[in-house]
């Protein structure tokens, strides 16, 4: 697949000295949904405002379909639609309105047909000519969305599409994006929701203090998902790995314990012979217990380690 | 040239103008009509002729300048304010536009509303007074430069402002003095030498004097001046434009 989104050595600091960003690499394939993940302040935001020309970069350079952001802006932007975190509308438009505003900004000549049917997809037809202010948060949540699709982007910017909604909605959300995915749209979505990136990502992207921990297959991470450690706590604490125990995947914990990593999902995950060569190392067993880290625990981790 | 983005801000600006019809064009009338009553009746039958112009027709360009100078400077400015305001300059910032292209959208808009008030003010002045118009192409041509200029100054005010205050702050205490004071409703020659003197720094006296001199053949100052004046006004605003578009000022971080 094609790389539709290219940032290259993105950094960005603020006039007061602030570095939101610190050197982003990002590469996007088109047609894939990437969810980056990050705490708040991460950099999320900037990132996608430096994208999609709200902000500039300090240094870097970014390519959106093969074009340069800041010198062929009109070709690159025409390929972005951006879904902002804040719900910011005109109150008083109505839908339509708002929606052929976009629409015109775009360089698009006025077509209510294609509106329309965008409408429909987000189940916004029936509001059409009601005045923003009179929708409720979610349905002014998916005129954002309406928005931002109606020059026919080919990469769509979610920025925290679920932030302050409720579970049907957040639901609802997926299933778009997951429609969108089926169009051909390329989607970037922020969140701080794991359980939102794993339900819709291809591949999930971790940002913390402004830069990119990790970019990888969603299913690689589920993968990693499926180890589970088995710790050994032992009577007589050992401070290295014995020579008979070298051909089983060990560590020595903390405490002087024993860890095992084995995958779970397999069918032979080798605890009965690894207990029985414990016995003959002359080990004595404490107790044992079983520990799984989660998507959670990996993004968490990282972004301590990121902050230490 | 993003022709469609234009035509898409100037229709959604005008929209606003109609959706709020009242506000934005009766007022006008309704204040225009006021001082015709109380300058041009009341106080204009005690005053016979100024300059050889019934008093009641000599006001008329300076109300109607008085009128477009608010009116576009204070359109322009909210009109660019208000999507800073509400968020939705993102949209502006991320489309396929260039800063140039925002500037024609808004301050054509702004300026056209302020044209149309402009002439219902000229229209409403007919039913008050008898006026003929010696120089009609002079007079429009000074309409459109006024309202283009000063659309041009509210928008400079509109990305400026970090709050209303800051945006009422400049129509009210600094148009509307230099518009009374700029010989809206006397000749400059009626003041005290040393006032005429001084009256002469108020950049406002050439736009309506140039203006008068349209209807009525004569001016305060000679018309190269006005027609300078506008110019020099029109060129300091491209100017700071210009500047606002290459650093960004306010509006891209």
């Amino acid at each position: 697949m094609a790389t539709v989104l290219n940032v290259k050595g993105v950094t960005k600091t603020y006039e007061g000295g602030h570095q939101a960003l610190k050197g982003v690499n990002l590469e996007i394939e088109e047609g894939e949904i990437l969810a980056l993940l990050g705490p708040n302040g991460a950099g999320k935001t900037t990132l996608i405002s430096i994208i999609c020309g709200i902000s500039t970069a300090s240094a870097g350079r970014i390519t959106v379909g093969g074009y340069d952001h800041a010198r062929d802006y009109r070709a690159a932007r025409n390929l972005i639609g951006l879904v902002p975190q804040e719900i910011n509308l005109e109150p008083f438009e109505t839908v339509m309105n708002s929606v052929r505003f976009s629409r015109g900004l775009f360089g698009k000549p006025r077509d209510d047909g294609r509106i329309e049917e965008i409408l429909k997809l987000l189940s916004l037809h029936d509001k059409k000519d009601n005045r923003i202010m009179t929708l409720s948060g979610g349905m002014k949540r998916r005129v954002l969305i309406a928005k931002a699709l109606c020059h026919d982007p080919k990469i769509l910017f979610l920025d925290e599409p679920t932030a302050g909604v409720d579970v049907e909605l957040r639901k609802d959300m997926w299933e778009i994006v997951a429609r969108l995915k089926e169009t051909g749209v390329t989607v970037i979505l922020t969140t701080h929701y794991i359980e939102e990136a794993e339900a819709m990502a291809d591949r999930i992207g971790v940002i913390s203090k402004g830069e990119i921990l990790l970019v990888e297959e969603k299913d690689a991470l589920i993968k990693r998902l499926g180890q589970k450690e088995l710790l050994i706590e032992l009577d007589a604490p050992i401070d290295a790995v014995p020579e008979a125990l070298s051909s089983y995947p060990l560590t020595v914990s903390d405490e002087g314990g024993l860890i095992y990593a084995y995958d779970a999902q397999a069918g032979h995950t080798g605890i009965t012979g690894l207990l029985a060569d414990l016995r003959e190392a002359g080990l004595h067993l404490a107790d044992l217990s079983t520990r799984q880290s989660s998507l959670e625990d990996i993004f968490v981790d990282l972004v301590k380690e990121d902050a230490a | 040239m993003n022709w469609n983005a234009i035509a898409a801000i100037y229709r959604f600006e005008m929209a606003r103008t109609f959706r709020t019809l009242v506000q934005s064009v009766i007022s006008p009338v309704l204040s225009t009509s006021l001082y015709f009553i109380v300058f041009g009746a009341a106080i204009g039958s005690r005053i016979d002729q100024v300059e050889g112009v019934s008093y009641g027709a000599f006001i008329v360009p300076g109300l109607i300048m008085l009128t477009v100078l608010t009116q576009s400077t204070s359109n322009a400015s909210f009109g660019i304010y208000f999507p800073k305001f509400i968020g939705t300059v993102y949209e502006l910032l991320s489309a396929p536009i260039s800063f140039y292209e925002i500037v024609i959208g808004y301050v054509g808009a702004a300026a056209t509303k302020a044209f149309m008030i402009g002439i219902i003010i000229l229209i409403t002045a007919h039913f008050f007074v008898d006026l003929t118009i010696a120089h009609p192409v002079w007079m429009l041509l000074f309409l459109v430069l006024t309202c283009i200029s000063f659309a041009l100054l509210g928008f400079i005010i509109g990305i400026w402002a970090g709050n209303f205050e800051q945006l009422q702050l400049v129509p009210m205490l600094v148009i509307t003095p230099l518009v009374f004071l700029g010989g809206s409703f006397y000749s400059i020659s009626m003041l005290p030498p040393v006032w005429q003197t001084i009256t002469l720094f108020n950049p406002v006296v050439y736009l309506i004097s140039g203006f008068r001199w349209a209807f009525f053949g004569q001016a305060d100052v000679a018309l190269g001046w006005s027609v300078a004046a506008i110019v020099i006004f029109m060129a300091a605003c491209l100017f700071t434009i210009g500047w606002i578009f290459r650093t960004g000022y306010k509006l891209r971080s």
